[in-house]
């Protein structure tokens, strides 16, 4: 896994000479020096960083700076061109890691946050760099880590083995895993930079206050080469602790461009078909989804699924490759019946799949949902309207609906000032369960005993979440309940029983 | 009762399907790795309505027909155990591992293992490793597989199948999480998700973000909806001849209420029906004759004489007497051998009545079931409860449905025969037979009929179209109109003499069989009828129990120093009852310290008789701790809660009046 520095030493020097993409792309980057507003800052701490370095490490100061831009030392050169081949339009961002990781020898900033959309390829990037320059690292997503114990646990388990890792004792401290870091790195310290990388590192937010200020100055805790990556769809902001912290060097990943979003997509064309046809389909594609969706994966989930159907006229050889305007045709319509079902994963894609095989037959689509409708028990039905009711109107004009001799009440003098905007615009209100019981029993029709049955319809409506439960201190006394359900569903289940909702919503007045 | 074979097989076509839906996705996955598909994780939504209760049985037969067939590694997983991501991957984990260590039979202990490992998902997909590893080797080593197969073996990995019980009572977070956890091991360990979600499928976009949907591949089930799951039931249980216990329509009506009024539970209608059957043989001491028919004959011998007298009692017995003979009735009256010998008459005549009862009810059913409008009813329920309940031909829906059916065209009628017969095929009693020879022979003429009809206006074609070419005025045209019109009524084609006979044959078996059961003698030995009962005991009104145990202790306690006239308050009373009372009389707000005078007045009332009138002001602190500890119990039971409102006082929570 690591090679030796004097290897690498040597490398540097063979490779040292100007070719290829790279050494442009570094050129371009140390020369322009203005880039656009978000890598500003970025360059400037890497610069700082670059400081840092040649302070702490008197032997480098022999490397100019201009060698360092390279990136090369220290890095073969021909894994590094692979590696910015298989990473299309990350050039920049690669180049300006590469740039932040300096040698792999040398010390690296102890944190860097990485910040971007999803799928901008942040994580893809990290971890190619990682993998094809075997690196040391840890990469840990913070989903899993229901506990700091398990980061710990796979971080030093990544570092020194499992064996390390089973050392932590049960319920381990960030203090325990500071120790044992210690501990192993003392033994086997770090010859290269190792880097630990935290993905969708806001979870970290909802875990132990410490744990994240303590990870973003690990170097100085565990006084070893270590360099904690983290990478998220949030800006720092949301992160920062208001007891302060060690601001990590913030990164971020733009968007991909329309431009750069058909460069990618068109990388995985089909081997049988020419690449032009591929990226011309990949156009047509964009033109349907680039309003709705800028995720390069759901793009090209997307893409994959509907190329067969695109291809269906070359194979029938109804058209043939050049005819772009008559396999716009043929396709677009098909594109925006999947804009409309796959993208929303209304119908999954092996359904897709098979109904694109069978379309002939004209199968209807078993959209989800389309299953909208609910059947429920009758007494649970009306339950759920009185529940509509007294969720979306006010307490005070129950009487006027539901008391027989009502007086005739105006809408404007009647109310006060707030009740006149729509109740519906506000959302459903909480209401005790007198007032829903009290509803109900005028609503239904029939005298109904207030059975145990009722009452426990109420407690099922709650768990099917059409019911929702506010307040959850006083349980036996008076609970309260809100309605969670909307007004198109409450329309359909009072056909059903042959109520008029709308006659009854203050609203509607 | 078997009614768990009955769902079983209701179910059996949706789990199938299911479990097919499972072993595919294996293939599936491996043949295009390079696309984002691969990570996408294969989900089942079942949809199984809102009958909660009826799910447990659904997911148990899902289980184990998933551990027959597909995979042993199965896990079901209920909201209630999963309040975090935490206990969710551990309960995934114990019942994986757990399990594949007891199959296994390895001499490890399991909790221990637990403990060591870390509980995450990449143990598990350690674990799964090692376990499909061993299985390998075990499968090799047993049949020497050919290479090819091999292969198709290492492909086809055995997947993991979580199901979700209750996808609406899980907390989304939790559910994200484990969602996201899961697809990151898909390429080592094929997850396969159930999701049990008793609304509709939206609920999972409800549920879940775009970004964790969009991970996995949903497909939607549908089960049974309840009421098909009931019909069934219905069908196999109660319109059966082969079970001798029947309920009357009553009782019918309330089971059936309940079902749809208020729970859609299967489950429950079975059980008010198992409970009905415990309290008929409970409380019915001639419910000895409810049996198979040559057991009731034999029991019929050996009646007891309380059980003969018993049976003198009966109303429909007393009927029976009533039209016979006066001879006869005093014999009926006096000689208990007599009782016995016609008692076995009617048994036998009751059976044959029921043999022959539910084919035409079937018959009818199916006849008129495709009217517009259903007159008798959608279900074949509907149509059993108004027969069992009156004669059924003095009902204007059946003048209706029968008014329909004579005007239904001639294929509609014949088809509607022929299932007919298809009914009556299946039974077979002699008269049914008969009735059938009778039916098949009417088919047969209908049949005959189409081809003379169809020669008839084949016939009336070749007229027009020679009329047509004969130079007609309009004078004549009108008449020729006329006449053809005139024709129609006076003479009804072959067909319409053949239908009104059907339908006239239709009739009087309806007129014969479908009688109801209370006309029937000695039906008070086979037909459960106090509703009343029933509804108390499966609708129960916990509310209106405790009221009535408050205002009248005498119904629960039984004691008759308790018995009073309503409206007075006895000192006898337990004291709850006593405070319950006074604060009937209370607005909203309640003084404790009024209450506590009243209190002491109703108690001394009995005793000041003797003592003196200053005694009776002051209160004793027996008594004071008597009033505490009641209302405090009054608290628990949530009529009055304490306020601050004003000090000194509670609240009263019910309402005023009762």
């Amino acid at each position: 896994m690591v090679s030796t520095p004097l290897s690498k030493w040597k490398l540097a020097a063979i490779t040292s000479a100007p070719c290829g993409a790279y050494m442009n792309y570094a050129e371009g980057l140390m020369a322009s020096n203005i880039p656009t507003s978000p890598q500003e800052t970025a360059v400037d701490f890497q610069e700082m960083g670059l400081q840092d370095k040649l302070l702490r490490k008197p032997t480098n100061q022999s490397i100019t700076r201009m060698s360092v831009t390279l990136q090369c030392p220290g890095y073969p050169e021909d894994t590094l061109r692979s590696l910015a081949e298989r990473l299309p339009c990350r050039e920049t961002q690669l180049a300006t890691l590469l740039a932040l990781m300096g040698q792999p020898d040398q010390y690296s900033y102890p944190s860097v946050f990485i910040y971007g959309h999803r799928a901008t390829g942040k994580s893809h990037v990290v971890l190619s760099i990682m993998k094809d320059l075997e690196l040391p690292h840890a990469s840990v997503d913070c989903v899993e880590c229901v506990s700091s114990g398990l980061l710990f646990h796979q971080v030093l388990s990544a570092f020194f083995g499992p064996d390390a890792a089973a050392l932590l004792p049960r319920c381990p401290s960030l203090s325990d895993f500071v120790r044992l870091y210690k501990q192993m790195s003392s033994n086997s310290p770090a010859t290269q930079t190792r880097y630990i990388i935290l993905d969708r590192a806001e979870r970290m937010r909802d875990m132990d206050f410490s744990l994240l200020p303590a990870l973003l100055r690990l170097q100085e805790l565990v006084n070893d080469n270590v360099t904690v990556i983290l990478l998220s769809e949030i800006v720092w902001e949301k992160f920062r602790p208001n007891t302060g912290c060690f601001e990590p060097l913030l990164f971020h990943f733009p968007d991909y461009s329309k431009a750069e979003l058909v460069q990618i997509l068109s990388w995985d064309h089909h081997p049988s078909y020419t690449p032009e046809l591929y990226a011309s389909y990949i156009n047509i594609l964009l033109g349907v989804f680039f309003s709705v969706c800028r995720d390069l994966r759901e793009l090209r989930h997307l893409a994959v699924l509907n190329f067969s159907k695109f291809c269906e006229p070359l194979e029938k050889g109804e058209a043939k490759e050049s005819d772009i305007h008559k396999l716009w045709k043929n396709i677009e319509p098909h594109l925006q019946r999947a804009m409309q079902t796959v993208y929303l994963r209304e119908v999954s894609s092996v359904q897709w799949e098979q109904q694109q095989m069978d379309e002939k037959e004209a199968t209807t689509l078993r959209v989800l949902s389309a299953h909208a409708h609910i059947e429920l028990p009758y007494y649970s039905k009306f339950l759920l309207i009185a529940a509509y009711l007294a969720s979306f109107n006010p307490a005070r004009t129950d009487r006027r609906f539901f008391l027989k001799s009502h007086g005739k009440i105006r809408k404007t003098n009647f109310l006060k000032k707030h009740e006149k905007t729509s109740n519906h615009l506000l959302g459903p209100k909480p209401f005790p369960l007198d007032r829903l019981m009290a509803i109900f029993y005028s609503v239904v029709d029939s005298r109904v005993a207030p059975t145990a049955s009722i009452f426990s319809q109420i407690s099922s409506l709650v768990t099917l979440q059409l019911l929702s439960q506010v307040g959850h201190d006083d349980q036996l006394d008076s609970p309260k309940y809100k309605c969670s359900v909307s007004l198109d569903f409450i329309l359909a289940i009072s056909r059903t029983v042959g109520f008029d909702v709308v006659k009854y919503l203050y609203d509607f007045l | 009762m078997n009614t768990e074979v009955i769902q079983d097989q209701l179910n059996k076509k949706v789990l199938d399907s299911l479990a097919e839906f499972i072993k595919k996705p294996g293939l599936a996955c491996s043949s295009d790795v390079w696309r984002q598909r691969g990570s996408e994780i294969p989900t089942a939504a079942l949809m199984l309505g809102v009958n909660v209760p009826d799910h447990a049985m659904t997911f148990r037969s899902l289980c184990n027909l998933l551990q027959d067939s597909v995979t042993p590694f199965v896990v079901s997983v209920h909201a209630k155990e999963c309040a975090a991501v935490k206990l969710l991957i551990q309960k995934v984990l114990e019942q994986l591992m757990g399990r594949g260590v007891s199959v296994d039979e390895e001499q490890e202990d399991d909790t221990a293992l637990l403990q060591k490992t870390q509980c995450t998902i990449s143990a598990l997909c350690q674990w799964y490793k090692t376990v499909t590893k061993e299985r390998r080797r075990q499968e090799n080593k047993c049949t020497q597989v050919s290479p090819k197969r091999k292969e198709n073996l290492a492909k086809n990995d055995l997947p993991v199948v979580v199901i979700f019980k209750d996808f609406e009572a899980f907390n989304s977070q939790v559910l994200q999480d484990f969602i996201l956890i899961c697809s990151r091991y898909t390429q080592e360990l094929p997850f396969v998700f159930i999701f049990g979600i008793a609304t509709s499928p939206s609920a999972i976009q409800h549920r879940l973000p775009h970004s964790v949907s969009s991970l996995l591949c949903i497909e939607v089930f549908h089960s049974l909806s309840c009421t098909q799951h009931l019909a069934s039931v219905f069908d196999k249980l109660i319109l059966n001849s082969q079970f001798p216990f029947k309920l009357s329509s009553r009782v019918i009506q309330v089971l059936v209420g309940i079902f749809l009024y208020h729970d859609f539970s299967v489950q429950n209608f079975v059980k008010g029906l198992q409970f009905s059957m415990l309290e008929h043989f409970n409380s019915q001491p001639l419910s000895v004759l409810c049996c198979q028919k040559h057991e009731a004959l034999l029991s019929a011998k050996i009646l007891s004489k309380q059980n003969v007298e018993r049976i003198r009692h009966l109303p429909s017995f007393m009927r029976y007497v009533e039209t016979q003979e006066p001879q006869e009735q005093v014999r009926l009256l006096t000689n208990d051998e007599h009782v016995k010998e016609v008692c076995q008459k009617l048994l036998k005549n009751l059976h044959t009545y029921h043999k022959n009862y539910y084919p035409i009810l079937q018959c009818l059913h199916s006849l008129t079931s495709s009217l517009p409008k259903f007159p008798l009813g959608k279900h074949i329920r509907e149509l059993h409860v108004s027969c069992i309940e009156k004669n059924l031909w003095e009902t204007e829906e059946y003048d209706s449905a029968l008014q329909l059916l004579r005007i239904l065209a001639k294929d509609e009628l014949v088809a509607a025969l022929r299932s007919c017969a298809e009914i009556l095929k299946s039974a077979n009693t002699k008269r049914m037979q008969n009735v059938l020879q009778q039916l098949e022979d009417f088919l047969g003429r209908l049949e005959a009929l189409q081809g003379v009809s169809s020669e008839d206006s084949s016939g009336n074609g070749v007229v027009s179209a020679k009329m047509e070419y004969q130079r007609t005025d309009l004078f004549q045209l009108q008449k020729t109109l006329l006449e053809k019109e005139s024709r129609r009524t006076k003479r009804m084609n072959p067909f319409e003499v053949l239908r009104s006979q059907v339908i006239d044959f239709i009739d009087s078996l309806v007129r014969e069989y479908l009688t109801p059961a209370e006309f029937q003698p000695l039906n008070e030995v086979c037909y459960y009828s106090s509703s009343g009962v029933l509804r108390q005991r499966l609708n129960v009104t916990p509310r209106t129990s405790i009221q009535a145990a408050l205002t009248h202790p005498f119904y629960y306690l039984k004691n008759e120093s308790l018995k009073t006239n309503t409206g007075t308050i006895s000192s006898a009373a337990p004291d709850l009852c006593i405070v319950y009372k006074l604060h009937l009389e209370c607005g909203r707000l309640i003084n404790l310290y009024d209450w506590l005078e009243a209190y002491v007045t109703v108690m001394s009332a009995a005793e000041d008789q003797d003592t003196n009138s200053e005694e009776c002001g002051k209160f004793d602190s027996l008594k004071h701790a008597r009033f505490i500890q009641a209302v405090s119990e009054m608290e628990f039971l949530g009529f009055v809660k304490s306020t601050k409102q004003k000090t000194d006082h509670v609240a009263r929570l019910t309402w005023g009046g009762c």
